[in-house]
């Protein structure tokens, strides 16, 4: 996706994707793409939770004694740094662990603070209907508008970059396909019988909001976080190569790619590698939703 | 379908007024616009300068009615750095980042209509799988990362494109390479999804059962149908191609809006920014008003609801 955002029509069109009628080996593949995703996205978890463990050196630690050392595919390695150094002596396989713990951190602070803001949104406008929607839905709309990475880099350097600031920003920028899901799954249920019943047992608004309504959404709104933390991901990075986001020295890949950009003629491999280990993350994350999707698509179906 | 089209239209105006509040306030996001334009090695004299040149001493209402007052005139400032008017500045730089994306939009669209209409004809066929291969590829690989291995690969190993700027226009085939990739996912599904949907339809087995050749119940009977949903996010996706090419701006060294508005972020040129992201704001709610019409003008159920 990555569309950065992804408008209202797209979101309808995921849930009428799902063809109807499927051969038996499809739906095998769709299980590999969770099982695929789902284990890489778990393997690069352990990787950077065990960060410490895994990496010999401190990913910071600066050694101009040993600037570029080559990757050990090449001729002229330095067998104590498997994947070379950069261009500050620092161990290239360290950096690229901790960067692990960047990309996931933020992908999944940001999803978590966007869910909240989205999914209260979508809930209030879906549920109260009549203005409260019409503002929520004039929210939805006018965020849509704004040009987002303009907008988040505009805001972290106003800000001053810290983790806490881009998490807040980035947060603040990407809960509108949570509110839109959610809006118009509680339209779609709002007039059921349960609710009506759970209305006449004297349940309160927000009773009914989070004990009644939201279970009906979780699995759609699990769908919406997944896909949504591919493209968080994506954004940190691109923020961070822009030189606005994740500060130096801190190993983040879109800044490990922004820095190696210098040496580009005669080290591609120090942008090659922390590149395509977001491709990776970024490709195992939306296969693990796409399959998600599909398995709750069917399942609600039935 | 007139109080469909004021309501819409209103609707946009309420956005539009609601986005230029938000860029207007992003200055104050900072605390305080005159100290971040006055820079951290500015005193409190220079700040003092500044608040009343820039008029930062006036109350915020005022500000924010005097700057919407101008903006409406096509006055958007003075640029600190350049000292010329901002709206000149945006104007020497938005044909470029035009170009690059409506020529992006168009190659996305050229290669994801035909691709997403095959793709359909034969669901999990071969041809499927291709598309779905590059549409999922296409939404894993950061774009400045694909451009800056694309500027090694032909730009230095082959040597086949300038590696940099656009003095000419081969200096634009891999940034509008990158940029086109980026957006044909979501068009490329769209078209697959919204077609495969269309060729359940009656109308089409009704089609088919005349005895008309498949190309032509596709080209005159599917297609218009399918096409529908594909205008608002077709609308949407050009819209983030002249936003979202500040990346690509960047990587490639093109002087357009995006690359401008990185600088100016960079150097603390506050109306410069906020005159970037209120254009670019405006031209996306221009975009999707516009597809909303014309789906109202395509499908006359939209119109009635």
């Amino acid at each position: 996706m990555t569309t950065l955002n992804t408008p209202i029509a797209a979101i309808t069109a995921i849930s009428t994707e799902a063809a109807p009628r499927r051969p038996h080996w499809i739906k095998r593949c769709r299980q590999n793409s969770i099982l695929i995703g789902g284990g890489i996205l778990l393997l690069m978890t352990l990787v950077a939770l065990c960060a410490p463990l895994l990496s010999s050196y401190d990913p910071t630690l600066q050694n101009l004694d040993a600037r570029y050392s080559l990757p050990f595919w090449m001729e002229g390695t330095d067998p104590a740094h498997l994947l070379g150094t950069d261009h500050l002596g620092r161990d290239y396989l360290s950096r690229l662990i901790y960067g692990a713990r960047i990309s996931l951190g933020i992908g999944f602070s940001v999803v978590l603070v966007a869910a909240l803001i989205g999914t209260s949104l979508g809930l209030l406008a879906g549920y109260f209907g009549g203005k409260v929607d019409m503002l929520i839905s004039f929210l939805i709309t006018t965020r849509l508008s704004l040009p987002i990475v303009l907008v988040a880099l505009a805001a972290v350097a106003l800000r001053g970059a810290s983790l806490t600031t881009l998490v807040t920003v980035l947060g603040l920028l990407v809960w509108d396909q949570f509110a839109i899901v959610a809006r118009s799954g509680t339209l779609a249920i709002r007039h059921q019988e349960y609710i009506r019943a759970a209305r006449a047992t004297g349940a309160s608004h927000l009773r009914i909001m989070l004990r009644e309504i939201l279970p009906n959404l979780r699995s759609t709104l699990i769908v919406i976080a997944t896909l949504e933390m591919a493209n968080v991901i994506l954004l940190e990075s691109a923020l961070s190569f822009l030189g606005l986001g994740v500060r130096p020295p801190t190993p983040s890949w879109g800044l490990m790619i922004a820095e190696g950009r210098d040496s580009i003629l005669f080290d591609a491999w120090l942008i090659a590698l922390p590149g395509g280990m977001l491709c990776l993350l970024v490709l195992a994350v939306n296969l693990f939703g796409d399959g998600l999707r599909d398995l709750t698509g069917t399942e609600v179906k039935r | 379908m007139l109080r469909f089209l004021l309501r819409r239209l209103l609707v946009a105006l309420l956005v539009a007024l609601a986005v230029s509040s938000i860029s207007f306030s992003l200055a104050y996001l900072s605390g305080d616009p005159a100290i971040a334009i006055a820079g951290s090695g500015g005193s409190a004299q220079d700040a003092e300068l500044v608040r009343q040149l820039y008029g930062f001493d006036r109350p915020i209402f005022v500000q924010y009615a005097d700057w919407i007052f101008q903006a409406l005139q096509g006055n958007l400032g003075t640029s600190y750095y350049f000292s010329m008017p901002v709206s000149q500045i945006i104007g020497e730089r938005i044909p470029v980042t035009l170009i690059l994306g409506t020529a992006s939009f168009a190659v996305a669209l050229l290669v994801a209509l035909p691709l997403g209409i095959l793709a359909a004809l034969k669901p999990n066929g071969l041809l499927d799988r291709i598309a779905l291969l590059i549409a999922v590829s296409g939404q894993a690989v950061p774009s400045f990362w694909l451009g800056l291995i694309l500027i090694v690969i032909f730009g230095v190993w082959l040597n086949l494109v300038p590696i940099s700027g656009a003095d000419s226009w081969s200096g634009f085939i891999l940034p509008v390479v990158v940029l086109s990739y980026y957006a044909l996912p979501a068009l490329m599904r769209l078209m697959r999804a919204s077609m495969i949907d269309v060729l359940q339809a009656n109308y089409v087995r009704t089609a088919r059962s005349k005895g008309l050749g498949m190309p032509t119940v596709i080209l005159r009977h599917a297609l218009r149908n399918a096409v529908l949903p594909l205008v608002s996010v077709a609308a949407v996706q050009l819209g983030i191609l002249l936003s979202g090419s500040i990346v690509i701006e960047s990587v490639f060294a093109l002087n357009g809006l995006g690359r401008l508005a990185w600088e100016s972020l960079l150097r603390s040129d506050l109306a410069v920014v906020q005159g970037i992201i209120l254009i670019l704001s405006l031209v996306y709610v221009m975009l999707t008003t516009l597809a909303d019409l014309i789906n109202a003008w395509l499908d006359p159920r939209i119109r009635e609801a």
